[in-house]
């Protein structure tokens, strides 16, 4: 990982849709050298996949989506892995993460409405073995996300000439 | 009724744009490359280190010099950054933007009849700031084939004997143009042998990208001749906070220090406060800002060269200066029926001094995206004057 690297990983965690050769303009590079560090990005893992932030409230489909915390007791050997393997196996979890503080794990869940998300809970996540507890916060509103703000605030007029 | 106007007042030229800036207010979609302002807002945490102190009663005049702390800050960053070393006591005032720092330096060292080199193209106040004082502005050009730096041989045909000072901005506006140690050296050479005062604007001083920006007070001799002017507008987003410094040897620093309690009193506190934040815990986000303009400079001087506009690449500041010669039009007309014709706002280059005519400024700190709507318009309007074939549209959310 050089400077460079870091720029294209830079670049595309932006704007995951642009080509080579755009890139390779940016970055000041060959798109031959840039379509191998992508490669060997991707190869090593750094490169997870490419994807797109949507404002799931505006396109309307009325998922709701739930932060999940629970106290887990760890395994001896595996502390948390092994339970949090099979939590994050659920397409209803679309994040899990180990945390610190009074929960132990983190996840966010969604699912079509309140009654599903609750339902996932109760059924799948809260009697597996290792769960000591649960807290559910539904999520209200998303101001932002990934790095991006939804909120559509403009910025202050600019005056169309300056020196 | 007598003409109560001053014979300065009206001596000095009025803006050379006025005209496009009203035009361009009447017309929709104009997509603006003529505002020398990112288009970053200031970094959070430096607008809430300003309403905290607003908060907590700070609303007051600071010392003529500005505050304490800022000045401290400034003075050690100056030093780690780019070796300069300014007594934050007394070489170094916080001035209501490098505008006035600019004035007051003028001021302080200029009587009336003196001669003043300024090299041009420049920033469109240096000359009128000049004659305000009384002094005489002597244009040297900076020229495409130096890319635009200051050659010696030329500032040397201008000195004479009632040459007084020289006033220079590197990394510059509007070419984009970076002196390097070597380059300085040169220009070193003269000021000191005929003894002048050098003026430095060094505001694009972190719009520098390749390689680190060279502090002309560094140079040779000429820290003891030297007025070292800095600002936070560019390379921090803070244009309408009014923030730079001005840094010189005590003589003349009490000097400009005498012109600014007058004439300002202090900078505004509240830009102050701000500005010490950014100094103090704004660097990643600084560094963040250079990185774009960066990405938007490499791709909008290849756009520009690819769309027939021959530009040479600018190694600081947010300005591409490219050459309207392909298209056979003047700077003026070029930019006017570009505005006219395909809603691009750009600023002729002669508006800017000698040196710049035949080329538009076009200030690439604006979106990826407007960028690209930018040189597609760009495009279409060089082939409809070289009869080339149109461009291809691009792709909105490409870029």
């Amino acid at each position: 990982m050089d400077e460079k690297d870091l720029l294209l990983l830079q670049l595309l965690e932006e704007n995951s849709r642009l080509t080579n050769e755009e890139m390779a303009v940016m970055a000041e590079m060959a798109p031959g050298d840039v379509a191998a560090r992508i490669l060997a990005l991707e190869s090593a893992g750094v490169i997870r996949s490419y994807t797109a932030v949507i404002d799931w409230e505006k396109a309307g489909n009325g998922e709701v989506s739930a932060i999940i915390e629970l106290k887990v007791n760890p395994e001896r050997d595996f502390g948390y892995d092994r339970i949090a393997e099979r939590i994050a196996r659920f397409r209803q979890v679309r994040s899990l993460r180990l945390i610190t503080g009074a929960y132990d794990l983190q996840l966010v869940v969604t699912g079509r409405n309140m009654q599903e998300v609750a339902r996932f809970v109760s059924e799948y996540i809260a009697p597996m073995d290792r769960i000591r507890e649960t807290a559910t916060h539904i999520v209200m509103k998303t101001y932002k996300e990934n790095g991006r703000t939804f909120c559509e605030k403009e910025g202050g007029e600019r005056i169309p000439y300056s020196f | 009724m007598r003409d109560y106007i001053s014979r300065k007042a009206r001596e000095i030229p009025p803006s050379g744009i006025r005209r496009f800036f009203d035009l361009a207010l009447t017309m929709e979609e104009v997509i603006s490359l003529g505002v020398g302002e990112p288009d970053f807002s200031t970094p959070w945490n430096i607008c809430e280190a300003s309403i905290y102190s607003i908060e907590q009663g700070g609303t007051s005049y600071t010392p003529n010099r500005g505050i304490q702390p800022l000045r401290e800050a400034l003075s050690s960053w100056l030093r780690d950054h780019y070796s300069l070393s300014y007594d934050p006591d007394t070489e170094m005032i916080i001035t209501t933007g490098v505008s006035e720092g600019l004035d007051i330096a003028i001021r302080a060292v200029v009587d009336p009849g003196d001669e003043v080199l300024v090299a041009e193209p420049c920033y469109v106040s240096y000359s009128p700031c000049v004659m305000l004082a009384g002094g005489i502005p002597v244009p040297v050009p900076c020229v495409e084939r130096d890319n635009f730096r200051l050659n010696p041989d030329r500032l040397m045909e201008k000195v004479t004997p009632k040459t007084k000072a020289l006033v220079i901005n590197f990394p510059n506006n509007p070419t984009g143009a970076v002196m390097g140690r070597e380059d300085l050296r040169g220009v070193a050479d003269i000021v000191c042998d005929h003894d002048l005062v050098l003026i430095s604007d060094e505001v694009y001083s972190e719009l520098t990208y390749g390689g680190t920006h060279v502090a002309a007070a560094t140079v040779g001799d000429l820290a003891s001749r030297t007025v070292t002017l800095n600002g936070f507008s560019k390379a921090y987003a803070m244009t309408g906070w009014r923030i730079g410094y001005l840094c010189a040897p005590r003589e003349i620093c009490d000097a400009a220090l005498k012109i600014h309690q007058y004439v300002m009193l202090c900078a505004p506190v509240m830009g102050q406060v701000a500005a010490l934040e950014g100094i103090r815990r704004g660097e990643e986000e600084k560094d963040r800002m250079v990185r774009e303009y960066r990405v938007r400079r490499n791709l909008f001087v290849e756009g520009l060269n690819r769309a027939g506009l021959k530009c040479h690449r600018p190694e600081g500041a947010f300005y591409a200066f490219p050459s309207v010669a392909a298209t056979g039009l003047s700077d003026q007309e070029f930019a006017e029926r570009l505005l006219l014709e395909e809603h691009v706002a750009v600023v002729p280059g002669s508006v800017f001094g000698c040196g710049g005519e035949g080329h538009v400024r076009c200030a690439y700190a604006v979106s990826r995206e407007n960028l690209a709507l930018a040189l597609h318009r760009i495009e279409n309007f060089v082939s409809r004057c070289t009869g080339a074939p149109a461009a291809v549209a691009p792709s909105r959310e490409r870029v």
